[in-house]
């Protein structure tokens, strides 16, 4: 099975047990690097994928929750390097991951680098915020030839014929962005989001990853009946700020 | 370290940009440039490409842009001759006076100019960010001049630095947006916008102020400032009798030099940008994002960027809050990679310097960002004795008083030569 594939089965392992798959998202090394093995475990143990986000010094898709926690992270030292060779100590996790970074990171790390560290550690595919399709044949091509996927988003903004070219060139799953914004926003789902993601659903035979704005259960149960996982990424951080336990947060949207 | 391409690679681009082949389709001047947005704002963009491709060379959209050059913003802005200037430091120097244009800046130029495609495109709002605050000042006051609304995003460091503009940007109807996050400058300013505009895009208007981001801002950006570079190339005709040996602009993200070089990349001409060397050579202290950077992806674009190994873009230093930038225009990144043009820096004492030295000599009191060309022009012009040289004087200073008010006028300095 390509490292893709192992995405789309987890996800879909979940389904077959009548939920949505809960694919939760972590600022690496944050609030402490020396924490991070023993939180991404507590997290894996819940999750059916887990998102490692790489901190950035721009992450300009996101909103204050998530930049603190990069900026933070960044401070203490945290970098792509030393992602990976934590993941490494980490052994392996059982849950798939996936690696959400910004471009720059991944190009100063080299791309034939990346997908090689990538195989060896569990990560089985990368989302890029800042990368429109146009631009990613080079890092397509690096992640493909290890069997790891680009992970493509699409937004309530983007027109049907860019949604079918969007997800037939997806690996893993398609994520959908719940909302016209950034992360972290306060709004909530949009009402229209069932037409949304049923229509995301029908351009793919990949099960479709909600994402943007879910922070509790009812948000989980309302994405899930349309869509095959939710991913949850302010709200966990948040989690993690305040010193709490995720993986109690975690098991609570699951209720 | 600069960065080069191969001589046989560089003349071919070099010889597209000189036919007006670039950017290419893909938004490319050779290996820079393209279109690094989140997926949200793929749609806008491409909105925008659309509208500027029906719009900027229409001629109904240049006939309204060059009425409103010509009858609001106040061009052609003089060429000024330097003679006590000139007597100082031995060359023939000439200066293009942006800082007569309307709000006291060339940003005047690409605000109109983008306010009347924001317009045309059905805008409900624009949003600008600023560095310096002339771009903001600028938006705020083509706004108003097409009348939309207009909010800016400003760095928190940049307001305290450049109150003055502030103040002017309410008073033309803006709102002012504080920018908390990040390195609290332009760079973080430009980030807040991009995350507003993902909020609304289909009826925000970003009204990029510098020939930076994704495509087709640079291009964009280019086009609506090439005016400085056509006007000056004819005055320094018409006044000078002939075209100069050698040309200075200062380059933040490049919008000025990228308006005054470009008319004149066909000429047999030494350019020359002027980055900001802030107070030393250490990433952190300074802005020379061409002279000290490395290629890389920020905001948009694949240019040159300050960065340090792991791929983070670094903060900068320099008294100008205009230069005080870490990434530059794709296109100038190119123009430095086929050695068509030079890109160098002057540091924050030397830009003082040659800041007083102008008054002193011209009664000209040009920006803290203009100064870095003096800086080095003059220092240029005491290898090269009998050259002719023209300088853009990008702007003025007097939104520069709060920080100038700091460092005292040096006694005698005004006594004459």
């Amino acid at each position: 099975m390509a490292a893709h594939e192992r995405l789309t089965a987890a996800i879909r392992a979940a389904n077959s047990k009548g939920q949505p798959a809960l694919v939760p998202f972590l600022t690496a090394g944050y609030p402490e690097p020396d924490e991070f093995v023993d939180t991404l475990r507590a997290i894996a143990a819940v999750g059916d994928v887990v998102e490692v986000g790489i901190p950035f010094s721009d992450p300009m898709a996101d909103g204050m929750t998530i930049q603190r926690s990069s900026f933070e992270a960044l401070r203490k030292g945290v970098s792509l390097a030393w992602i990976f060779d934590e993941l490494e100590k980490a052994g392996d996790l059982a849950t798939p991951l996936v690696m959400m970074s910004y471009l720059n990171p991944l190009l100063a790390f080299g791309y034939d680098r990346l997908a090689e560290r990538a195989l060896a550690t569990g990560v089985c595919g990368f989302i890029v915020p800042d990368l429109p399709f146009e631009e990613s044949s080079e890092l397509r091509a690096a992640l493909e030839a290890k069997g790891l996927g680009l992970i493509q988003l699409v937004t309530p903004a983007t027109p049907a014929a860019r949604l079918r070219m969007l997800s037939d060139a997806s690996r893993g799953f398609v994520y959908a962005v719940t909302i016209t914004g950034i992360t972290g926003g306060g709004s909530g789902l949009p009402d229209d989001l069932a037409d949304y993601l049923d229509s995301v659903s029908a351009s793919t035979e990949l099960p479709v990853c909600a994402g943007f704005g879910i922070r509790e259960a009812k948000d989980v149960a309302n994405v899930g009946a349309h869509a095959a996982g939710a991913i949850v990424g302010s709200a966990l951080v948040e989690v993690l700020e305040r010193g709490d336990d995720p993986a109690a947060y975690l098991e609570s949207l699951r209720s | 370290m600069t960065f080069a391409l191969p001589a046989a690679e560089a003349q071919a681009l070099l010889d597209a940009t000189l036919r007006g082949e670039l950017p290419d389709d893909r938004g490319r001047f050779g290996p820079f440039g393209g279109r690094y947005v989140p997926e949200t704002l793929v749609p806008a963009f491409e909105r925008l490409e659309q509208g500027v491709r029906e719009h900027l060379h229409d001629a109904g959209f240049q006939a309204e842009f060059q009425r409103e050059l010509r009858e609001w913003v106040g061009r052609p802005t003089a060429l000024t001759h330097a003679p006590r200037l000139s007597e100082h430091w031995g060359t023939e120097v000439w200066l293009k006076r942006e800082d007569l244009a309307h709000t006291g800046a060339h940003k005047i130029n690409n605000a109109i100019g983008q306010a009347l495609l924001a317009k045309r495109l059905g805008a409900r709002r624009v949003i600008a960010e600023t560095g310096a605050g002339q771009h903001g000042v600028a938006s705020a006051a083509a706004c108003a001049r097409v009348g939309l609304p207009c909010a800016v995003y400003m760095g928190a460091v940049d307001i305290e630095r450049q109150a003055p503009n502030v103040d002017r940007m309410k008073r033309l109807g803006a709102d002012v947006i504080a920018v908390e996050t990040g390195d609290k400058t332009l760079r973080a300013a430009i980030d807040e916008a991009l995350r507003e505009w993902v909020t609304d895009p289909a009826g925000i208007y970003y009204l990029l102020g510098s020939a930076v981001g994704a495509h087709p801002y640079p291009y964009l950006v280019r086009e609506l400032q090439s005016v400085i570079g056509e006007e000056a190339r004819q005055q320094m005709i018409d006044q000078a009798g002939g075209l100069p040996d050698a040309v200075f602009a200062c380059v933040g993200g490049g919008s000025n030099a990228i308006g005054l070089f470009y008319p004149l990349l066909g000429d047999d001409i030494e350019l020359i940008g002027v980055e900001a060397g802030g107070t030393g050579d250490g990433l952190g202290q300074n802005a020379a994002t061409l002279a000290t950077g490395t290629p890389g992806v920020l905001q948009g674009a694949y240019t040159m960027i300050l960065q340090d190994a792991d791929g983070q873009v670094q903060e900068t230093h320099s008294i100008s809050a205009g230069l005080d930038y870490s990434g530059v225009g794709p296109e100038h990144a190119l123009l430095q990679a086929t050695g068509r043009v030079t890109y160098v820096s002057a540091n924050d004492a030397d830009s003082l310097a040659a800041l007083e030295e102008l008054c002193a000599t011209e009664g000209v009191l040009t920006a803290l960002e203009t100064a870095h060309a003096y800086a080095y022009a003059r220092e240029w012009s005491s290898r090269n004795p009998g050259k002719r040289i023209l300088i853009g004087n990008s702007g003025r200073g007097d939104k520069d008083m709060p920080t100038l008010t700091r460092y005292p006028v040096r006694s005698g300095s005004h006594g004459g030569a």
